[in-house]
């Protein structure tokens, strides 16, 4: 019974769209599972890149993304199926067990060198989360008033670099395990501001801090090094043509934009830091 | 037994070089097991050096764990970064010592005014040595800063601090404590029938015993705690394991991890081989 | 000087000491002789406080120091014991084994205690032994610095606990020698022994204890040579 559905869905789909026959040829078998894309994310994934952490529903955007790549190449909603992995996990040299994965992965050099990144599905800006108290003391978006304030950051991101570089913090900065630390210890006192991605940083000043304040943000050409989230796939991964080809489309058609304006919309309204 | 090694000594010193039928057989035996030991090492180190290599993952894993370029690169840093380590411990050995030593007093208190705190030194043991040593950092780290505390006091640092001591003199003080019991009762026997007190029974003849007896448990309680310092990392100070997953993540390289793991045993290492000599000479002096 | 009456002991349900009653004079030697567990160490214990008395009475100089609840340490400051397994203390020299109790119960200093130490280890042939710690002596020595260390309290009366029993026995001698040397400066003992030739010789007084009761008491002369009671006979029968 399972055969015979799988037989005439397969059927239907070669009937129903000759466009996505020609770019199912370029992922045909290349996936880890025939006929299946598995797509990886985060244990748990963040607001607002996956709502309610339940990427199957397509809401927040690295959801919504997958899915229009998943199209893109050819893959119905239902031929998605998700795994996750952990963040180390992704960017240790060997083999997968996704096709692509996706959970706000910078694309370095250096992470270039063991495994294999999608070109760029969003560039994020970084912004400076504070608390009121250290805004009302007069921190704001200039890089003088903000080197003076107790960094943190969380270890495993570009940001510890960033600020380094950015900004020259007078003392010197304490580094977590994730943005949840981070903000604790933002809460405690023992650090005035850190560096995200603005969305990320959107979130934690909306939900997790009573009285967080964005107090400025990094364009990405102040930045030698913009945060860009490429697809992590494994090295020499057969089918980082066909994803690249599918982003490509998506940027230049506008899909992208669309999406970045449907789940990080309020990224906008942050001021620039001189 | 001075006396016979004495003896001994002596008349080795006068006897003929020669050696005797059973000098000779354990030089013989002694040889051949040390000619077996070096060959048999050799055959191992020989099959791992050839056969690792041939695995398929080798040369990724290579370049990812055993990168000379970036363990070139990074190890200074780390280097760097440990002294946070040596320090942390350097601070927190005096005070789990003296707070561990109060805690097993208090345990072994039978004046019944007392007895608060000896309850108490029953609740802190149960208490700390059954939570994972990261959770008391996290919840004490996070938790007392987060109560109010002004700068500096409300450094990780120093509450990273409190938290390795507390969990570490509930370990250190049931040593201690098991150290008092193990102090024969003739011993209190003969003070008390000098008419020593309680108190300076307990300091100048059960306690110098009893602490002299649990120094090889506790030089291991103390390589235990050396490795427990990175736990801090994960509430803010950059040591070595901290700075170790920093260029991890920069450098998309387990390298600098590798280079922290060296650094931990070029320490550990010689201390645990010195523990293991005070626990065979303690044994020798005890039979 | 030291009175006891009808003092009673129980361990669990094991009455060791059963009703004894039992004078020791100033300047006298006593010793108390019976088989294992007939309550000889446990009585010299009652009488240090080392174990409180269920019931009956210990006087000393008139004083009665088996009232529960008072201080002990005081009165142990005034009677010295010396133990079957000597009960050095390892960690410490032989001088310092001896200052100790001096030191903190006195508070003299060790500059003050030397000269009187040093002259009781003169006297008990332990000169050349002051520094050495208690596994570089023999059990004789060992035994021997126990007793100076006892002394250095300058004890009204002293007990002995089967001193001789754990000492092999060419180093029995030394250490009744300095019982004798005791014996002869008028202090006043008593002694929980199996010598009883030693016994035979100086005591003033025998006690033979039986299941926790003295069976028979009197001098060496009666009790040796003609003892009384069956008991007696049949102990020491068996031991001599």
């Amino acid at each position: 019974m399972k055969l015979s559905t799988l037989l005439t869905s397969a059927a239907g789909l070669a009937l129903a769209s000759t466009a996505a026959l020609a770019q199912n040829d370029c992922a045909a078998g290349k996936t880890i599972e025939d006929g299946v894309l598995t797509i990886a994310t985060g244990n748990p994934a963040y607001y607002p890149w996956v709502m309610n952490d339940d990427p199957a529903s397509k809401e927040g955007f690295e959801a919504a993304v997958a899915y229009a790549v998943a199209n893109a190449m050819g893959f119905d909603d239902d031929q998605v199926v998700w795994t996750r992995s952990s963040f180390d996990q992704a960017i240790q040299p060997g083999a997968k067990t996704y096709d692509f994965n996706l959970q706000q992965f910078s694309i370095t050099a250096a992470r270039d060198e063991v495994i294999d990144f999608s070109v760029p599905y969003y560039s994020a800006a970084a912004a400076v989360l504070t608390r009121q108290p250290t805004a009302d003391a007069g921190a704001t978006n200039t890089v003088e008033s903000l080197s003076g304030l107790k960094w943190g950051a969380a270890a495993s991101t570009t940001a510890p670099s960033m600020i380094e570089n950015l900004i020259g913090p007078e003392d010197s900065m304490l580094l977590y395990d994730d943005s949840a630390d981070v903000v604790e210890a933002m809460k405690a006192n023992q650090i005035d501001a850190s560096l995200f991605d603005l969305p990320t940083a959107l979130y934690l000043s909306a939900v997790t801090l009573d009285d967080g304040v964005l107090v400025g943000q990094f364009p990405p050409e102040m930045s030698e090094n913009p945060d860009r989230f490429g697809l992590a796939m494994e090295e020499g991964s057969a089918l980082k043509e066909c994803v690249d080809a599918a982003i490509t489309t998506l940027a230049e058609d506008g899909t992208l934009a669309a999406l970045e304006a449907e789940w990080l919309a309020e990224a906008t309204g942050v001021p620039v830091i001189e | 037994m001075t006396l016979q090694e004495k003896t001994d000594g002596a008349a080795a010193a006068a006897a003929p070089p020669r050696r005797t039928r059973r000098q000779a057989y354990e030089t013989r035996v002694r040889r051949r097991s040390n000619t077996v030991a070096a060959v048999s090492t050799a055959l191992v180190v020989l099959a791992i050096v050839t056969l690792v290599p041939m695995a398929p993952g080798w040369e990724a894993v290579k370049k990812s764990f055993f990168n000379a370029e970036v363990f070139a690169q990074t190890f200074p840093r780390l280097v760097q970064a440990f002294l946070w380590d040596i320090a942390i411990f350097a601070w927190s050995v005096p005070l789990i010592t003296v707070i561990a030593l109060a805690i097993a007093l208090a345990r072994d208190t039978r004046n019944p005014a007392l007895f608060p705190l000896r309850l108490f030194g029953i609740l802190y043991t149960d208490i700390f040595r059954g939570i994972p040593v990261i959770l008391v950092v996290y919840l004490i780290g996070f938790g007392i800063p987060g109560l109010g505390l002004p700068r500096p006091w409300n450094s990780p640092y120093i509450w990273g601090t409190v938290a390795l001591v507390l969990t570490y003199s509930a370990y250190v003080a049931e040593i201690f404590r098991s150290g008092i019991e193990s102090i024969h009762d003739s011993q209190r026997a003969a003070a008390s029938s000098l008419g020593l007190s309680q108190s300076d029974t307990m300091r100048f003849v059960v306690l110098p015993q009893a602490i002299r007896r649990v120094v090889p448990a506790n030089m291991n309680m103390l390589i235990a705690l050396q490795k427990d310092v990175a736990l801090l990392s994960f509430i803010g100070p950059v040591e070595v394991l901290r700075q170790a997953g920093v260029f991890k993540s920069l450098l998309a390289n387990f390298t600098p991890y590798v280079g922290a793991a060296l650094i931990f045993l070029s320490v550990t290492i010689p201390a645990t081989r010195y523990a293991d000599y005070l626990i065979a000479r303690q044994r020798r002096e005890r039979s | 000087m030291l009175d006891l009456r009808d003092v009673t002991k129980s361990f669990g349900g094991n009455r060791v000491l059963d009703g004894i009653s039992l004078t020791v004079e100033r300047g006298e030697m006593v010793c108390l002789i019976g088989a294992s567990g007939s309550g000889k160490s446990t009585l010299l214990r009652c009488i240090n406080l080392l174990e409180p008395i269920d019931d009956g009475a210990v006087f000393l100089d008139g004083q009665d120091i088996s009232e529960p609840g008072l201080n002990p340490d005081p009165v142990r400051r005034r009677i010295g014991m010396v133990f079957q397994s000597y009960n050095l203390f390892p960690h410490m020299t032989a001088e310092e084994n001896v200052m100790l109790a001096p030191r903190r119960v006195h508070g003299k200093s060790r500059e003050a205690l030397r000269p009187k130490v040093t002259e009781l280890f003169t006297r008990f042939g332990l000169a050349d032994r002051m520094q050495h710690f208690p596994d570089q002596l023999s059990g004789g020595q060992q035994q021997r610095v126990a007793i100076v260390r006892a002394l250095a309290m300058r004890p009204e009366i002293m007990l002995f606990d089967e001193i001789t029993s754990a000492l092999d026995p060419e180093l029995v001698g030394e250490v009744l020698d300095v019982l004798r040397q005791l014996r002869s400066e008028g202090m006043t003992m008593v002694l929980a022994t199996h010598e009883m030739k030693f016994a035979a010789e100086l005591a003033d007084k025998i006690c033979f204890l039986d299941a926790g009761r003295i069976a028979e008491q009197g001098p060496p002369s009666e009790i040796f040579k003609a003892p009384k009671k069956d008991r007696t006979r049949a102990f020491l029968a068996r031991i001599l």
